[in-house]
């Protein structure tokens, strides 16, 4: 992991597709560079000892915070207000692309 | 009337005494929006006008008691307001129209504040001097041929222009305080979890702080007794009363405080030491004892940022889908697309432990090593960025060299802790500020301390 982070064209179009990011190909050329250096420069953290140090998710200290289980109408949307924003809104649902294939 | 002059205190005090009224600032900001907006490129969304005069001549009619009461606010565009786009500054949400308030903007409508306006930022809060807005970059209120500062890039000019009275902002690793120092205006990065995040587009959840740019110290304190307090909405927002901070701006010297300078801050190569240096004096001279100090994992908060932000934003975006809201993921521009890779591939198997697990111990030393200097002082002092504003395109090129400018804001962020930005003069004829870092919940003393400074 302390080597030279070179990226190969196949490694930035696995992570796109993980990332379900469409990529072209000229910004793929562009990222073979450019990610390979931020992978070096972020790589550098491999040389301070961490040995024995608890890993830090989350700075509040604080712990299970519950709500109870009650219906609160201000955080309700209507259907109207949930589908406002979607495009390809139809009869009343969100019309998602084509998943399954006969 | 001055707007520019004007801070929300002296506002409320002509409005209360009728010298002006809501309308009155109303038409001030929008004056100055259809003279600089153009040139500097500062609102992307102004609320209809119509519905801006409606509203301050409500608020007109009015005894004014409310807190903020006709005084017209701008909003940094990640917070959702309702039925006024929202765009992220990015593609992707470019017709994107918020079917709520988030809690911070329904505190300020509640408390009689008129929303002017969405102001530009670096798409998703990605930057530190405006250029990654996918509207174009924000001009620097005193040249606009440099940069604002980012990410909440329009939200500081929109103040120093007279184009409202406060903006507010997010600041995940720099995004208030930069800015705020490059436009020589007050900048507050409240303790992670002081103000609710519910409603405010997420960029790296363990991080964002929800806080403001206001023209002076005592407007900050106030903005911060309205926006401050825990939030059922929002798991993660501080449990403990919020005290009232313009208790302490009383003060008449800074005798008796310990100020701890990390010698990693104060590189004597660097374009602003000489004028650190001499906001070290002014200190000095107030009464503050200034030490300096190692802090060895300081600037190592650099490259655990790197690693941490993209992965929670990787995760983060993934929302957005382009199916219930939004544009398709290939809108993104591209430090959005960057930062998502690298989150993907820190977070993917085989990598995980090197790189997430490894940032996440490593913001532990850094945390600890904070909390440590609190132990024997009151306050840290350091520079906001190690460079003045740079001049717009000269660093677009080089994302490395991007983020280095985050170098002294990044170990705040980390640590969950409160930062003041006070403004500091000049150099190369723009504007530079300093720092003021406090342990966790101190924004009191952060206020009392910076309000003498400023007088």
């Amino acid at each position: 992991m302390t080597k030279k982070n070179k990226l190969t064209i196949d490694d930035v179009k696995k992570v796109a597709g993980l990332a379900s990011l469409p990529l072209t190909g000229e910004e793929i050329t562009l990222f073979i560079v450019q990610l390979s250096a931020i992978l070096d420069f972020i790589s550098k953290l491999q040389k301070i000892d961490t040995h024995g140090v608890q890993e830090t998710s989350q700075v509040t200290g604080l712990e299970n915070v519950l709500r109870e289980d009650v219906i609160d109408a201000e955080r309700m949307f209507s259907q109207k207000q949930a589908l406002a924003n979607a495009k390809g809104a139809y009869n009343g649902f969100f019309k998602v692309p084509k998943i399954l294939w006969t | 009337m001055d707007i520019k002059t004007l801070t929300i205190k002296s506002a409320l005090g002509g409005l209360r005494s009728k010298k002006f009224t809501s309308v009155d600032l109303i038409v001030s900001c929008l004056e100055n929006i259809e003279k600089y907006n153009k040139e500097y490129n500062v609102f992307l969304t102004v609320e209809d006008k119509d519905k801006l005069l409606h509203l301050a001549r409500e608020a007109d009619q009015t005894d004014h008691s409310l807190p903020l009461s006709g005084i017209p606010v701008a909003l940094k565009d990640l917070f959702s307001s309702k039925d006024l786009r929202t765009t992220a500054g990015s593609k992707v949400l470019d017709n994107y129209i918020p079917q709520y308030d988030a809690t911070v903007v329904k505190k300020l409508k509640d408390a009689g504040a008129i929303i002017i306006g969405k102001v530009n930022e670096d798409a998703w809060g990605h930057g530190s001097s405006g250029e990654n807005s996918d509207f174009g970059p924000t001009g620097n209120a005193f040249n606009k041929d440099y940069v604002a500062g980012g990410s909440s890039s329009g939200s500081a000019v929109a103040v120093a222009l007279g184009m409202c009275l406060v903006a507010t902002g997010t600041d995940t690793g720099g995004s208030i305080r930069v800015p705020a120092s490059y436009n020589n205006l007050v900048g507050l990065k409240p303790t992670y979890g002081r103000v609710s995040r519910y409603g405010v587009i997420a960029m790296a959840s363990s991080l964002d702080s929800i806080g403001h740019i206001t023209k002076n110290v005592e407007d900050s304190a106030y903005f911060l007794n309205i926006t401050a307090g825990n939030d059922p909405f929002d798991a993660t927002t501080g449990v403990s009363p919020v005290p009232d901070y313009l208790k302490n701006l009383d003060r008449k010297d800074l005798n008796g405080l310990k100020i701890a300078v990390p010698k990693e801050a104060t590189d004597k190569s660097l374009t602003v030491s000489q004028n650190f240096e001499g906001a070290k004096d002014k200190i000095k001279k107030l009464g503050a004892e200034i030490t300096e100090v190692s802090m060895k994992y300081l600037l190592d908060g650099l490259e655990t940022y790197y690693i941490i932000v993209p992965s929670e934003v990787s995760s983060n975006l993934a929302r957005m889908d382009g199916i219930r809201f939004g544009n398709g993921r290939g809108d993104f521009g591209k430090e959005a697309k960057r930062r998502i890779m690298i989150g993907t591939y820190a977070l993917s198997s085989g990598y995980y432990d090197a790189y997430y697990k490894t940032a996440q111990k490593v913001r532990t030393l850094i945390c600890d090593e904070f909390k440590k200097v609190f132990k024997d002082f009151d306050t840290v002092l350091m520079p906001v960025t190690p460079t003045p504003p740079s001049k717009i395109g000269e660093k677009v090129n080089d994302p490395l060299a991007l983020y280095m400018s985050d170098l002294y804001t990044i170990p705040v962020n980390l640590a969950g802790l409160p930062s003041l930005v006070l403004p500091s003069g000049f150099v190369d004829d723009l504007p530079v500020g300093v720092q003021l870092v406090g342990p966790q919940w101190s924004e009191e003393l952060l206020f009392s301390v910076g309000n003498v400074y400023e007088k």
